[in-house]
């Protein structure tokens, strides 16, 4: 096996098994997304009037809404949560040895990106089957086809983590990047609300909204688990995968050193 | 002579701060060389740069003949590391590590299996192999790093303070075990420290301070009829 694909099966291999010895942070993981389904979006239920608008055919219910918000959810936490997890110096020791391979860095990253990015798929999967047996489910084909997008959207979203992470200097604990970071794009994003209904409170929100990578890629998987492509989202979530892939391989140069305020 | 390591001029500031003031020295292939300087002499970000976390663009390194900013692969490849903190992952097992290493540098299959199986018998823990690394000691840990750092049999062995947070024990047998690899096996070692009961008299010692290189040369003729400690605290005492 070329050495390229050593390496990173290798390093993919090593957040599976980590992954597997931290029990805790996966039920932490599922404990999220299941309160705001089980609690959350039964109270709102209520509240919000949602109308058949695409992927959807017929009148659905708001659990059904925010699956696929939910799914993003897991995505964007585990992105920012793994790639921020190197911040510290515990995990800093295992970057450094990492970045000590005789492979080009961006090589290096990409691996560790999809090494996080296989962690949090199968976090949705699991959050999808707990779903479904609370009987909120999607087409039966839709969990296959959103693979895919699964892949896409998350590998967007552990690169910006793995971007911050390179510039956060110094972040003594997750709160920063909760409020500075998931907390806007999630809220600001369709995950939780259609953006038409968000246009009637504040057509600048619904902007806002409209230009959030996480909002396209909550699309694109909730148009994937409908068998559905949706072009544009696809199309935003590729470019801010580059953008964020790009930033992160620029924050990790060695002629910027980064890594440098270890020293 | 052959040069394992060489590093010619190096500079690196951090803003307005110099922590290296051109430093330069030659240690040729399976010398073992002892870098010795007191906290923030600039012996991390000596090693930050060996190591190309970061790089400069004053100075050159000289990795078993690669040229680091020239071929960083190339020399990385011919490079051992072991940092200061300590880089196992605690929840896998020992040979989970060593494996993970080996495919770094693109090992796998049965030529990685017969390498982790060597170094493991090198270290006496065959039979442990199985256990999370979180099962072993300090000292335990840190020469399964250095059986690790050794997997891809590089020509330079880099260590960067090995013995911090050891027993007295662990520390002496760590210490006159890299002395022994380097002295069997034609390794080539720069092993900092701040600890001058590490240094042998046969090494080679450079001294730094303060982002400078006060002596370079063995030892024993250095540290001349006295102690090297109090040469050590004479030298740097006089600067500081």
């Amino acid at each position: 096996m070329n050495i390229y694909l050593t390496a990173l099966s290798a390093i993919v291999k090593r957040e599976a098994l980590r992954f597997v010895h931290q029990r805790e942070r996966f039920i932490a993981a599922m404990v999220r997304p299941l309160m705001w389904l089980l609690v959350f979006a039964a109270g709102f239920r209520a509240a919000l009037g949602l109308s058949i608008i695409p992927p959807y055919q017929t009148y659905i219910t708001y659990e059904t809404y925010i699956v696929p918000g939910l799914c993003g959810m897991i995505l964007l936490f585990n992105g920012m949560q793994s790639s921020l997890s190197l911040v510290y110096d515990r995990e800093m020791g295992s970057m450094r040895l990492l970045l000590t391979a005789p492979l080009p860095r961006w090589w290096l990253l990409f691996s560790k990106l999809c090494g996080s990015t296989a962690i949090s798929i199968l976090q949705v999967y699991t959050f999808l089957g707990v779903a479904a047996l609370f009987d909120i489910t999607v087409e039966p084909w839709g969990y296959v086809a959103a693979l895919p997008a699964l892949l896409i959207a998350g590998l967007m979203l552990g690169a910006l983590g793995l971007a911050l992470s390179s510039f956060i200097k110094q972040l003594e604990n997750f709160a920063g990047v909760m409020n500075f970071v998931i907390f806007p794009m999630f809220f600001l994003s369709s995950a939780l609300y259609p953006l038409w209904k968000m246009a009637e409170s504040s057509p600048l929100l619904r902007d806002i909204c409209a230009v959030n990578p996480f909002t396209h890629a909550v699309e694109l998987i909730r148009f994937a688990l409908y068998l559905r492509l949706e072009p544009l989202a696809l199309l935003w979530t590729v470019l801010a995968l580059v953008a964020f892939m790009l930033l992160a391989i620029w924050g990790y140069d060695p002629e910027r050193g980064m890594t440098r305020r270890k020293g | 002579m052959t040069v394992g390591l060489q590093v010619d001029n190096l500079r690196y500031r951090y803003g307005a701060k110099e922590a290296l003031k051109g430093v330069s020295f030659t240690l040729e292939a399976g010398a073992f060389g002892a870098l010795l300087g007191p906290n923030g002499a600039g012996k991390s970000t000596l090693y930050g740069l060996l190591t190309r976390l970061f790089t400069t663009s004053e100075g050159r390194i000289e990795i078993a003949g690669h040229d680091l900013k020239a071929q960083p692969r190339a020399a990385l490849a011919r490079m051992g590391v072991v940092f200061q903190n300590q880089t196992l992952d605690l929840d896998l097992s020992v040979r989970q590590n060593l494996s993970y290493f080996a495919s770094l540098h693109g090992l796998s299959g049965r030529d990685a299996a017969t390498r982790i199986d060597a170094a493991l018998d090198r270290l006496n823990m065959r039979e442990r192999a199985g256990e999370k690394a979180r099962a072993l000691n300090g000292g335990h840990r840190r020469r399964t790093e250095i059986a690790r750092a050794l997997i891809h049999q590089p020509d330079v062995l880099l260590l960067d303070e090995p013995t911090v947070g050891l027993d007295a024990a662990a520390r002496r047998s760590i210490t006159d075990h890299v002395h022994q690899l380097c002295a069997e096996d034609g390794l080539t070692v720069l092993w900092a420290t701040h600890l001058t009961d590490e240094v042998h008299d046969p090494d080679r010692l450079i001294v730094i301070h303060q982002g400078e290189k006060l002596a370079d040369g063995h030892a024993g003729d250095l540290r001349g009829g006295a102690d090297l400690s109090d040469y050590f605290l004479s030298l740097t005492g006089a600067q500081a």
